[in-house]
């Protein structure tokens, strides 16, 4: 006699709802216990990380500028998984958007070269990002390969192409031997929302995204091709839809958008090319993917619950000494309950013996 | 010939810690699990081998411990992918996420200090023999012992009945469920094998690649075992000369520096990671008439009523 499943006649509409907040509900639970076990006081510790922030405006800006990257790219990736196609390589795809989209600024630097710069650094991005992430699609449709593993291998190339740029050719020569560029002309910098703070017009792109996606999956012919491929692939071959295009169309526009969030990074908050850009938003949006239930609005409210790990995390530092790795652990242990409580929707868990048959590929 | 000899030595020293770990995943997939956190177990036996090491001042203490940490964040992912049939891609994601997130928090305190390499075999005679002296009988012990560990794996899995239960779970879990085997507890033994192998891996690259441990020091290994597997052909015998292969690539770097090649260290760096794109679509094509791979890999398997 051990523990094993039961699928449920029919998903279960109320843990189907109730599923991202009992998620979040045990996290906190299990940080409790890991505070107190690293010498923390569990209450205040938790409060530093998921209250403190949202108690003043500039955490609650700062936020906002966090969470923009992060809802625009799971934007992309829940379409991706919803096709069954798995892109698990958008922190690449941010990077050479990144890269594509500064080479712009870095070539044009100090020629003031007019308003046409930026929209076009963010094309380049875009198309960077979409191009990068065609290259598993390609490799997956073509050929058959693993697009989980070749999408994760470029994100290695990518970093060391960055690193290999910011400290040799595109260096700024008046930068002390940091290895970073010049600072943006103002003509490549993304503009203030509002002034003073760090709340850039980017976040309006995300916005747009977002709505753009939730269009896509709810109202049009596409958006029903990539959710019967991705939940019944033998209809959807019945129905004549192409699965190999879908895998190509899903990644580059989540290559697209990956990139976009890296070359706004770099043109809004940050202000030049660096080594580090992300602090991993690419794979810290496929949690945000899985807790927004790879829909587009739940996602934009699971993408400001991120960002809070990431605000809190940075105030944990100061306030607790904590290494800004906790960051990590909390967004593994989320992902972790967020996955769990989503098994719950389709099975039931009870005692008993085993008997029965193969459920047949990735839910 | 002594450059020969340092060159051969180090790409020993580079494929050991890939060999492990990848010898555990295939395991794991045979029996029909893709586990994505080998990265996530290398980073936490890495930190915990040395944490074992640095305090007890004993490689095979240090070793141990990294083999338990791999194995209970296997235990993690047993528990989400086989107990609650959890997408077994993204229960991997996770892994690896948690895993370096903890690997950083325990080894914070740990950054800059260092301990004393493992041990490496010194037999009078035998390891003074050119060329072939340090190579065949001058190597750390864990070098011999995942070697041992590939051969018997590869015997298990082809001459004994453990090793066809084993391919019967990961090619076809309802059938040998329909033989009375339990697919859950034999996917989570390997699983669990799978993360004490990893671990060992991890725990390897601190005890004896390098004397210390610096974060993120596994530098994406874990994904490159996960893609020897592949490159094997899910055959032990294939994934010696795929971690030997691709220990010569990582290793490049260090040499082209001392020849004095032109070329960024970077893009040597990248050579691993950019050579196992043309590798996995070459193994991809060479297979198209019909898929080697474990036929339940990456499901899960419940059992119904």
């Amino acid at each position: 006699m051990s523990l094993v499943l039961e699928r449920r006649s029919e998903r279960s509409v109320a843990i189907a709802l109730a599923s991202p907040l009992l998620a979040i509900t045990l996290t906190l639970l299990t940080l409790a216990i890991v505070f107190a076990a690293l010498g923390k006081n569990p209450a205040t510790a938790l409060a530093v990380y998921f209250i403190t922030p949202l108690t003043d405006g500039y955490s609650l800006q700062e936020i906002a500028v966090k969470a923009s990257p992060l809802v625009m790219i799971a934007v992309g990736l829940a379409l991706c998984y919803r096709a069954n196609a798995w892109n698990i390589g958008a922190e690449g795809q941010l990077l050479i958007g990144a890269i594509a989209g500064s080479g712009l600024a870095v070539v044009t630097h100090g020629t003031n070269p007019g308003p046409w710069l930026l929209p076009a650094m963010l094309l380049a991005g875009a198309l960077a990002g979409a191009g990068y992430a065609l290259i598993p699609a390609l490799c997956k449709v073509r050929f058959g390969a693993s697009e989980i593993l070749i999408s994760l291998m470029l994100v290695y190339v990518a970093g060391l192409l960055l690193d290999y740029l910011v400290r040799g050719p595109w260096r700024d020569p008046a930068g002390f031997n940091f290895p970073t560029t010049a600072e943006f002309d103002p003509a490549a910098t993304l503009p203030l929302l509002i002034g003073g703070s760090r709340v850039h017009a980017g976040l309006i792109l995300t916005l747009i995204a977002v709505a753009a996606a939730a269009v896509l999956l709810g109202r049009t012919l596409k958006g029903f091709e990539i959710r019967v491929v991705g939940t019944a692939p033998r209809a959807a071959r019945f129905a004549g839809f192409n699965g190999d295009r879908l895998v190509l169309t899903t990644f580059a526009i989540s290559g697209a958008l990956a990139g976009l969030a890296g070359i706004i990074e770099v043109a809004g908050p940050i202000g030049h090319l660096q080594p580090d850009i992300s602090p991993g938003y690419g794979f810290t949006a496929i949690i945000v993917a899985f807790l927004g239930r790879l829909n587009p609005l739940g996602i934009l409210a699971s993408g400001l619950f991120l960002a809070l790990t990431f605000i809190g995390g940075e105030q944990a530092q100061i306030a607790l000494k904590l290494p800004q790795d906790m960051t990590g652990v909390i967004q593994g242990i989320l992902l972790f309950y967020v996955l769990a409580c989503d098994s719950l929707i389709l099975y039931r868990v009870r005692w008993g013996g085993p008997q029965g048959k193969a459920l047949h590929g990735p839910r | 010939m002594d450059l020969v000899e340092a060159i051969l030595l180090s790409i020993v020293t580079a494929s050991t810690p890939l060999l492990l770990a990848a010898s555990g995943e295939l395991i794991a997939e045979r029996a029909g699990v893709l586990n994505l956190g080998v990265e996530g177990m290398m980073l936490i036996g890495a930190v915990c081998g040395f944490a074992g090491a640095w305090t007890t001042g004993s490689t095979a203490i240090g070793a141990l411990c990294g083999i338990v940490a791999g194995i209970a964040l296997a235990a993690l992912f047993a528990a989400a992918a086989i107990g609650l049939a959890i997408n077994q891609v993204a229960a991997g994601l996770a892994l690896t996420i948690l895993g370096t997130g903890l690997a950083g928090l325990i080894g914070a305190p740990l950054v800059g200090e260092s301990i004393t390499a493992a041990p490496h075999l010194s037999l009078p005679w035998f390891t003074d023999l050119p060329l072939i002296g340090k190579l065949l009988f001058g190597q750390d012990t864990l070098v011999y012992l995942s070697i041992g560990l590939i051969a018997a794996i590869a015997y298990v899995l082809a001459r004994t009945r453990t090793g066809l239960i084993l391919r019967a779970v990961g090619d076809d879990p309802a059938s040998a469920h329909a033989l009375g085997y339990n697919v859950a507890a034999i996917r989570t033994l390997a699983v669990l094998f799978g993360g004490g192998c990893a671990g060992l891996a991890g725990a390897y690259l601190t005890l004896a690649y390098t004397p210390f441990y610096a974060p993120g020091m596994t530098a994406g290994r874990g994904w490159i075992a996960l893609a020897l597997v592949v490159f094997a052909s899910w055959r032990p015998g294939r994934l010696v000369a795929g971690a030997a292969l691709f220990g010569a690539v990582s290793i490049l770097q260090l040499h082209a520096q001392a020849f004095g090649l032109g070329v960024p260290s970077q893009l040597m760096s990248a050579l691993p990671y950019l050579a196992t794109v043309p590798v996995l679509v070459l193994i991809s094509r060479v297979r198209r008439g019909g898929s080697v791979a474990p036929a339940a890999l990456g499901t899960a398997f419940v059992p119904e009523r």
